[in-house]
């Protein structure tokens, strides 16, 4: 294979848009760890360095742009440049899902434990590992794996459920408990929506690996 | 979709050396068709056999059919002039005749006798010229050598030499490699005007020409094809990897 220009390009927005995904993990791995933990410095600590994720994103955005222009990058090429291109903001909004559940602990953790946070863990680990799998079947362009990746998203829903019916039940029954599991609430929230991102990640995966568009399709 | 040339099984030959193996392709009426590939890949070669242009070589010979609506051209008894007038041509270098702009274009409607009265000429000469998009650049000088107009002006010169004796395909080979980008961009839009009324093949090394003008491409390598679909897929998700590598430059 000739070296081509493109190549060394194609290799540091993918260095760079892992770097992303590993931040983003991090930080929604963080937040949950400052969430039921109650560890108010750890939260504190998620909602500083989103800022830097910002300005990754800027630069996987500034660097797609300039290979488009100047490379003008076909097929595989092409594509590859677009999935990262259309993955690096979808990254983006999970750190600030992630940024919202680190606020959230900061509220609640100055706030007497109102539940067992056991669901929790639970949903997290679940949307952690999804997120971690969407982006080793990103790097290994393995469409099966992003495949399997989708459907657990349905784990989290489920968990989103349970989670929101209980808590529902515990501001009828104890309405002092309602700020608190309000805030619970949105959490929940924002993990089942990071599952709902890390899907959509997916979805691009496969898109890159076999040109298929499977978002809005019955396979997705 | 309705075929404007079909061409079956061709085999071409210069002397004893193969050029073509075994081509099969259908090219739909009012669609550009555009052909890729390295140089020697034989797809100028390929272009010429539409309109036997290739005759004029002495040591080249065909086998296979190219049927142009419904009719073999290379069956016995075929009329080649009228076969080239039906199927025009346009080269990479532009080369108009040593004659005034009006008479380029004048030239091939009075050899073919197409033109009733000269106020029939002149009116078909201002059409190919418009068609060629070139009229409002040379209408106040038409009696003027076609030397005098810009690279770009006489490749659509050309086109409208080719347009004006009422072809149905014109067959383009890098019409537009010696042009700067302004008048690139001119010539790739008339070819995607053109289309509404004739069926364009062009041959392009020129891989964003062959993107952004063709719907379907073909791509050669060593005389043979190894791809033919349509343009969007093969720039996005092509069938072959010989494709991929050569439209991705990996291959030198």
């Amino acid at each position: 294979m000739e070296h081509r220009i493109i190549d060394q390009q194609l290799d540091l927005l993918r260095d760079k848009i892992l770097l992303l995904g590993g931040a983003t993990e991090a930080a929604v791995n963080r937040a949950m760890q400052a969430l039921v933990e109650r560890d108010t410095e750890l939260a504190k600590r998620v909602l500083d360095e989103d800022k830097v994720i910002d300005q990754m994103e800027l630069e996987i955005d500034q660097m797609s742009i300039e290979i488009l222009a100047l490379q003008q990058p076909a097929a595989h090429d092409l594509r590859f440049v677009i999935s990262v291109a259309k993955i690096t903001p979808i990254l983006e909004r999970i750190a600030d899902h992630a940024s919202s559940i680190a606020e959230a602990a900061i509220v609640l953790n100055n706030e007497p434990q109102i539940k067992n946070y056991v669901d929790f863990p639970i949903m997290a680990k679940t949307a952690a590992e999804m997120l971690r799998s969407a982006l080793d079947a990103f790097t290994s362009e393995d469409s099966q794996l992003s495949r399997e990746v989708i459907k657990r998203d349905k784990e989290i829903d489920s968990s989103y459920k349970r989670v929101f019916n209980e808590l529902l039940e515990m501001m009828i029954d104890n309405p002092s408990s309602t700020t608190g599991a309000a805030h619970l609430l949105f959490v929940a929230k924002h993990l089942e929506r990071i599952g709902d991102y890390v899907k959509d990640i997916c979805e691009l995966n496969v898109y890159l690996t076999e040109a298929a568009f499977i978002k809005h399709s019955k396979h997705s | 979709m309705q075929s404007k040339i079909s061409i079956k099984d061709l085999d071409f030959f210069y002397g004893k050396e193969q050029a073509l193996f075994n081509i099969s392709l259908e090219i739909p009426e009012h669609e550009v068709v555009a052909f890729i590939g390295p140089s020697g890949c034989g797809k100028s070669t390929f272009l010429r056999t539409l309109n036997r242009m290739n005759d004029t070589i002495p040591i080249a010979s065909v086998s296979g059919q190219v049927i142009i609506d419904g009719k073999d051209i290379y069956a016995p008894g075929t009329d080649v002039v009228a076969l080239r007038r039906k199927v025009g041509m346009v080269f990479q270098k532009s080369n108009p005749f040593p004659k005034s702009i009006f008479e380029n274009v004048a030239y091939g409607i009075r050899i073919n006798g197409i033109h009733s009265d000269r106020e029939d000429m002149n009116r078909r000469v201002e059409k190919a010229l418009r068609d060629a998009a070139l009229w409002d650049e040379v209408k106040d000088r038409l009696t003027t050598s076609a030397f005098g107009l810009s690279g770009g002006q006489q490749q659509r010169l050309c086109i409208a030499r080719a347009l004006a004796v009422q072809p149905d395909v014109i067959l383009m080979d890098e019409p537009a490699s010696a042009l700067d980008p302004i008048a690139t961009q001119k010539i790739e839009e008339l070819v995607v005007e053109l289309k509404k009324d004739y069926t364009i093949v062009i041959v392009t090394h020129n891989m964003q020409q062959a993107a952004r003008v063709s719907d379907r491409t073909a791509f050669f390598m060593l005389g043979k094809l190894i791809e033919y679909n349509p343009t969007q897929k093969m720039f996005t998700n092509p069938d072959e990897k010989l494709t991929e590598d050569y439209i991705t430059g990996r291959f030198g």
